[in-house]
């Protein structure tokens, strides 16, 4: 099986996240690592390949510093990479990400295309099914389980549903799948994978070489605002042990410990 | 026109699942605003006692639309009809709750229409007769003012669950006008199964009246310990949010959230939780809501009553001192 995973590289989860100048996005001064239902998705990209053989390929649209995550891919057991660089990549919409992704791999046939269900920073949660819209490919969303469909051409997902529901499926490839944090246990990269990582190919190729950019959107992004309180918190201040005992002088009150 | 797209509860057909009537309510509020007229569309099963109900809502009307293949949710067979009914009735908006159901059709569908679908809005204004979305950002850190461009006609929404209220979309004065419209989707090549739970739950998190839940703040499972005595001090459950039940650190059938249980016990504390919606969905309805976290603008303070920023391993420890102090 050829499987193209789609990492996004993000935010770290602690790092501070404070306005860029032009409040459209947040400054770039912080570290960042790859979103974490990618991260899942990788790794699961990598149990198939090892289950059933074939191809494992990481893709990312992003700057430069993106590289990152498709080293570490490299790293932990994928084959090859793309990096489909531009410097505005944070200023596409989930559509135009998705025309960048297969504009990238047209030429290429995969088997299966993994994508995270949900991006850390944009949040959008749309990239991969649209990817497979583009593509004319089924697709399944939150997959929490992958198996083989009976013959080489289908392949069973389970699905996560709301409220600890779940829901098996069945499905032709190529076939497009949003991967859930917690489908598998991730792995780390060995000192002798990263050590080959150096020598696997990756490709780069520009949004511009490609044609995408911002002016593709359907939808923009006009400014960052601090989200609103919808209650009104009181903050406990002070020591620990001042804090606490506050807290529990509160709670007696309110909950009537 | 402002189209709104409605959902049957996942394990009771028959029934709305009441991110629905927010997702009517919010409609009918950008209606106003833009002085759209708002109609409701019904699909799947039972959905002729879903437009009884909706009918009674202040809506220009309520289209159910027909066909045999429109009984167990698919994507191809729900993009495919919406399509027809969108062309043919030509909104200028389209909004849905933002389920799982319509995360895995509403990007095909947006996209198939040369349109965008702007995902999980909080609440919008208007600006020189343009609506302008509110959405979260950087997993609710920030928010982000989001307009459609020219590119996109028509617009697509998913109302975010719980931004909107469901006992604020407004009644008609006379039942609105029943349509029916025949849609003809082909087959689909994904073939659905069941829906199941995976287990028996062993606890009923919905019945606890005091909660600890934790987080990924905790760090190490060793470090459980710390909350399991806080909890036992409250006389309280232990929770969890999803990445902790994930790691196998607490059993499922205690994580919290829009994949696990949803509560609203008399006190829930948040250990070391950011406050993501998806977990913010399972308990923002408790009555008193205390968080414990380092970082100051921890979404999570957002929906609390009481907010202790500092280390936990600090903090809980003197909580537990504390509170067996006064005991
Ligand atoms: C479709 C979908 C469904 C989901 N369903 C659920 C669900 O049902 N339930 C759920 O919970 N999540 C769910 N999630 C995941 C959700 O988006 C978040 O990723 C998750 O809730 C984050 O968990 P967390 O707050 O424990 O971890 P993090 O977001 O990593 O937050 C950890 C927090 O701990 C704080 N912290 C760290 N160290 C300390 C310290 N020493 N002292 C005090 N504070 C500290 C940090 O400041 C941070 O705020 C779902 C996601 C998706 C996309
Ligand atoms: N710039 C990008 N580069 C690579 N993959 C991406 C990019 N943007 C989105 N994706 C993929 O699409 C998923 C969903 O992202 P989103 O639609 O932004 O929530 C992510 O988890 C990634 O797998």
């Amino acid at each position: 099986m050829k499987i193209l995973v789609c990492l996004k590289q993000v935010p770290a989860k602690d790092a501070p996240l404070k306005l860029a100048p032009d409040a459209r996005w947040i400054r770039d001064d912080v570290s960042y690592e790859v979103n974490e239902p990618d991260a899942f998705a990788l790794e699961e990209a990598l149990r198939q390949k090892e289950a059933h053989g074939g191809e494992v390929v990481a893709l990312t649209v992003g700057p430069a510093r993106a590289a990152q995550v498709l080293r570490e891919a490299l790293a932990k057991g994928a084959d090859r990479a793309i990096h489909v660089e531009g410097a505005n990549a944070h200023l596409l919409d989930s559509y135009a990400a998705a025309e960048a992704i297969t504009r990238a791999i047209a030429g290429e046939s995969f088997d299966l295309i993994f994508t995270g269900l949900q991006s850390d920073d944009g949040g959008y949660g749309q990239t991969g099914v649209i990817v497979a819209e583009l593509l004319g490919a089924p697709h399944a969303t939150i997959i929490m389980r992958i198996e083989p469909g009976g013959d080489a051409k289908h392949i069973k997902v389970k699905r996560e549903l709301e409220s600890g529901n779940f829901q098996y499926a069945k499905l032709p490839t190529p076939a497009v799948l949003t991967i859930q944090s917690g489908i598998n246990k991730l792995r780390y990269a060995t000192l002798m994978g990263i050590k080959q990582a150096k020598n696997k190919p990756l490709a780069q190729v520009s949004l511009e070489e490609i044609g995408v950019g911002p002016n593709l959107n359907r939808q923009t992004v006009l400014r960052l605002v601090p989200p609103s309180k919808r209650k009104g918190t009181t903050m406990i201040t002070g020591t620990p042990k001042e804090q606490a005992a506050q807290l529990v002088e509160h709670l007696r009150n309110d909950v009537r410990l | 026109m402002i189209l709104v797209i409605t959902e049957t509860k996942l394990t009771a057909p028959g029934k709305f699942n009441p991110a629905s009537l927010e997702a009517v309510a919010a409609a009918q509020q950008l209606g106003a605003a833009l002085q759209l007229p708002v109609a409701a569309v019904v699909l799947g099963a039972d959905d002729a006692a879903l437009a009884g109900e909706l009918a009674t809502r202040k809506l220009a009307k309520v289209v159910r639309l027909q066909n045999p293949a429109l009984g167990a949710y698919n994507p191809d067979v729900w993009v495919q009809s919406l399509v027809q009914a969108v062309s043919q009735l030509q909104p200028r908006y389209v909004l849905f709750p933002h389920t799982y159901q319509v995360r895995d059709y509403a990007p095909q569908l947006a996209t198939r229409m040369a349109g965008a679908l702007i995902s999980d809005v909080t609440g919008f204004r208007v600006e020189n007769g343009q609506p302008i979305f509110l959405r979260p950002m950087f997993q609710g850190k920030w928010a982000a003012e989001v307009a459609f461009t020219a590119n996109s006609a028509p617009g697509f929404l998913t109302v975010q669950i719980g931004a909107f209220r469901g006992d604020q979309a407004e009644a008609g004065a006379a039942a609105a006008p029943l349509e029916t419209l025949a849609v003809t989707p082909g087959p689909s090549p994904l073939h659905a199964g069941e829906v199941f739970q995976e287990a028996k739950q062993a606890v009923d998190l919905t019945q606890a009246p005091i909660i600890v839940a934790v987080g990924r703040g905790i760090k190490e499972p060793k470090n459980l310990d710390l909350v399991r005595e806080l909890a036992a001090a409250l006389g309280g459950e232990l929770a969890a949010s999803r990445p902790i039940c994930d790691s196998g650190w607490l059993p499922m059938d205690r994580q919290i959230g829009s994949s696990g249980q949803t509560v609203a016990p008399k006190l829930y504390l948040a250990v070391g939780i950011s406050g993501a919606i998806q977990h913010l969905v399972g308990m923002k309805g408790s009555r008193t809501i205390v968080a414990i976290n380092k970082d100051p603008e921890a979404p999570i303070f957002e929906v609390a009553d009481y907010g202790v920023v500092g280390n936990l391993f600090d903090v809980v420890p003197a909580l537990v001192t504390a509170l067996k102090n006064q005991a």
